[in-house]
């Protein structure tokens, strides 16, 4: 089983790395420019508790990183499946459903933590320190966990490339601007705090921040993160063994 | 050695019947060509031997066992795709390599594979090339060396030389004889007879998603009448003889433009598939319909 993930994840790697230049501007393009206009334009002239807006807003946005590039996994497989046909190759190989995923999501995290390793890159050039320790790249690697097992699923269920834009685009755009990347939402009111609880990544960016600010993390949190990872992951093999004609 | 089992496949999608109630076994060391018009079924049937759809009804097997239950029944399998399935960005080697992973190869083996099919498919001079440089003969050469780096003794060939020149044709021809001589069972899905006559030791016909005639190449061309006479002019039409002398006796009082020759396997296919043009489409638990067709003579 192992060795069959690998496989699926070495062809992910290589095909990133293959990519490297392109994956990498993909990578900073988007929280660079959040950074010079919300971070060092309006952000200036605003504190979030004591914080500068700019500190508040890199952990959030290496939290929103790391979703988005994860879960970006769901349109390479869409491509491969629909477009190249090279899932098919791969659903003609003894690879069991489970070794398919957890290959995937392997490649998935290391996009997602990448990615966050970019943000906190920019924010150095930026002059943004904090506190990237183990406990910050636990709640990446979980974020990116629970988003690459998403994109899976997602990838299995839609049946075209348009489907996977339109999932895209109504759910984790709203989900990057409402799960806390850029406003602490414990200043919501509590019918909406209590929707925004439910995303999943507004879990993540709060303890990603409270890590790279030295401040207590809520462990519940984290392990909320993980336990929803494997719900995901469960869901996604479902999906995959489904994903026959 | 691996053999192939369809027994009864059926397979609807919606409300149409691809497939209705097709049974084979293909053995050791036998190519079985599949031949039909396009919507005939081939695919599909491909696609449910090798685990990538899942039969309505009826079983698939591999060596006894079930591909899409049991994954391990796919080790010993390899699949040649109609459509060019490699990854662009990566080179012929990673392409091979990655397969040879997907199918447990140690590292060595998978080298020493890699090398000697590269070698043997005459692609070593483009082993670091990427895929997407290359034109449409090489990467059906790569699609093939790829299929066989774990050694399969089962192997699919879905088209596997559409819209290539003759003369690769005619290469990956001697690829695929070779990969029998080792004792392969091969299933080969094709538009070209010429193809399924020249490799085939049994070929079926497909019409409508159902078997309407299988046997030897020659087997079905003598169904028919050894002898055919082709009349050209007009609406075309082929008659079928027992000997050459009564072909040229007939050809001898028809008009127009004659020709008198040896039948082969496409005038059988195009006769058979002729008489099968006003069968009903058969529900999926209907008979069988009738194996040979039998049409000898003519006159």
């Amino acid at each position: 089983m192992i060795r069959a993930a690998w496989a699926v994840a070495f062809r992910e790697l290589l095909l990133m790395r293959r990519r490297s230049g392109r994956l990498l501007t993909a990578m900073a393009v988007s929280p660079l420019l959040y950074l010079i206009t919300f971070g060092h334009g309006v952000g200036r002239f605003v504190d979030v508790d004591g914080v500068g807006y700019a500190a508040f807003l890199l952990p959030g946005l290496a939290a929103m990183s790391s979703m988005t590039q994860s879960f970006a996994l769901a349109s390479d497989i869409n491509i491969a499946r629909f477009y190249w046909r090279i899932f098919e190759e791969i659903q003609a190989a003894p690879v069991p459903a489970s070794s398919y995923v957890l290959g995937e999501i392997l490649a998935g995290m290391v996009r997602g933590v990448g990615a966050a390793a970019v943000v906190i890159g920019l924010g150095l050039v930026f002059g943004l320190r904090g506190h990237a320790g183990p406990v910050f790249w636990t709640a990446v690697a979980l974020n990116a966990f629970f988003f690459a097992n998403t994109a899976v699923a997602v990838a299995m269920l839609v049946r075209s490339h348009g489907d996977q834009a339109l999932l895209s685009n109504f759910v984790i755009t709203p989900m990057a601007f409402l799960g806390g990347t850029f406003f602490p939402v414990d200043r919501l009111p509590a019918w909406a705090r209590a929707a925004v609880d439910c995303i999943p990544l507004t879990h993540a960016s709060r303890t990603i921040r409270q890590a790279f600010l030295g401040q207590p993390v809520d462990a519940w949190r984290l392990g909320l993160l993980a336990v929803m990872g494997l719900i995901a992951f469960r869901l996604a093999v479902f999906l995959t063994r489904k994903a026959v004609d | 050695m691996l053999r192939i089992t369809a027994t009864n496949i059926c397979k609807r999608y919606h409300d149409r019947d691809a497939l209705r109630g097709v049974s084979f076994v293909v053995g050791p060391g036998e190519i079985f060509a599949y031949l039909g018009p396009n919507g005939a079924g081939k695919t599909t049937t491909i696609r449910l031997l090798t685990g990538l759809a899942r039969p309505t009804s009826g079983e698939v097997r591999l060596d006894g066992r079930d591909p899409l239950r049991e994954p391990d029944a796919k080790r010993r399998a390899g699949v040649v795709a109609q459509t060019i399935n490699l990854d662009q960005e990566l080179t012929v080697a990673q392409n091979l390599d990655i397969h040879g992973r997907l199918f447990g190869l140690p590292r060595d083996e998978r080298r020493q594979r890699a090398r000697a099919l590269l070698d043997q498919f005459d692609l070593s001079s483009r082993a670091d090339d990427v895929v997407s440089t290359l034109s449409g003969g090489l990467r059906r050469r790569v699609m093939i060396a790829r299929a066989l780096i774990h050694r399969p003794v089962v192997l699919f060939l879905d088209e596997p030389t559409v819209g290539l020149d003759a003369d690769i044709r005619r290469s990956i021809w001697g690829m695929i004889k070779a990969v029998q001589a080792q004792g392969a069972a091969i299933f080969l899905t094709t538009h070209y007879i010429e193809e399924a006559e020249a490799l085939a030791d049994r070929v079926a016909f497909l019409r409508q998603g159902a078997i309407v005639a299988t046997g030897s190449p020659a087997e079905l061309v003598a169904a028919h009448g050894p002898w055919a006479c082709l009349e050209l002019a007009g609406r075309a039409a082929t008659r079928f003889f027992p000997s050459r002398e009564a072909a040229l006796a007939h050809a001898a009082t028809a008009h127009g433009d004659i020709t008198v020759r040896r039948t082969t396997l496409e005038d059988a296919y195009l006769e058979t598939m002729r008489a099968h043009d006003g069968d009903a489409v058969r529900r999926p638990d209907a008979a069988p319909p009738s194996r040979h067709h039998p049409h000898g003579g003519g006159l």
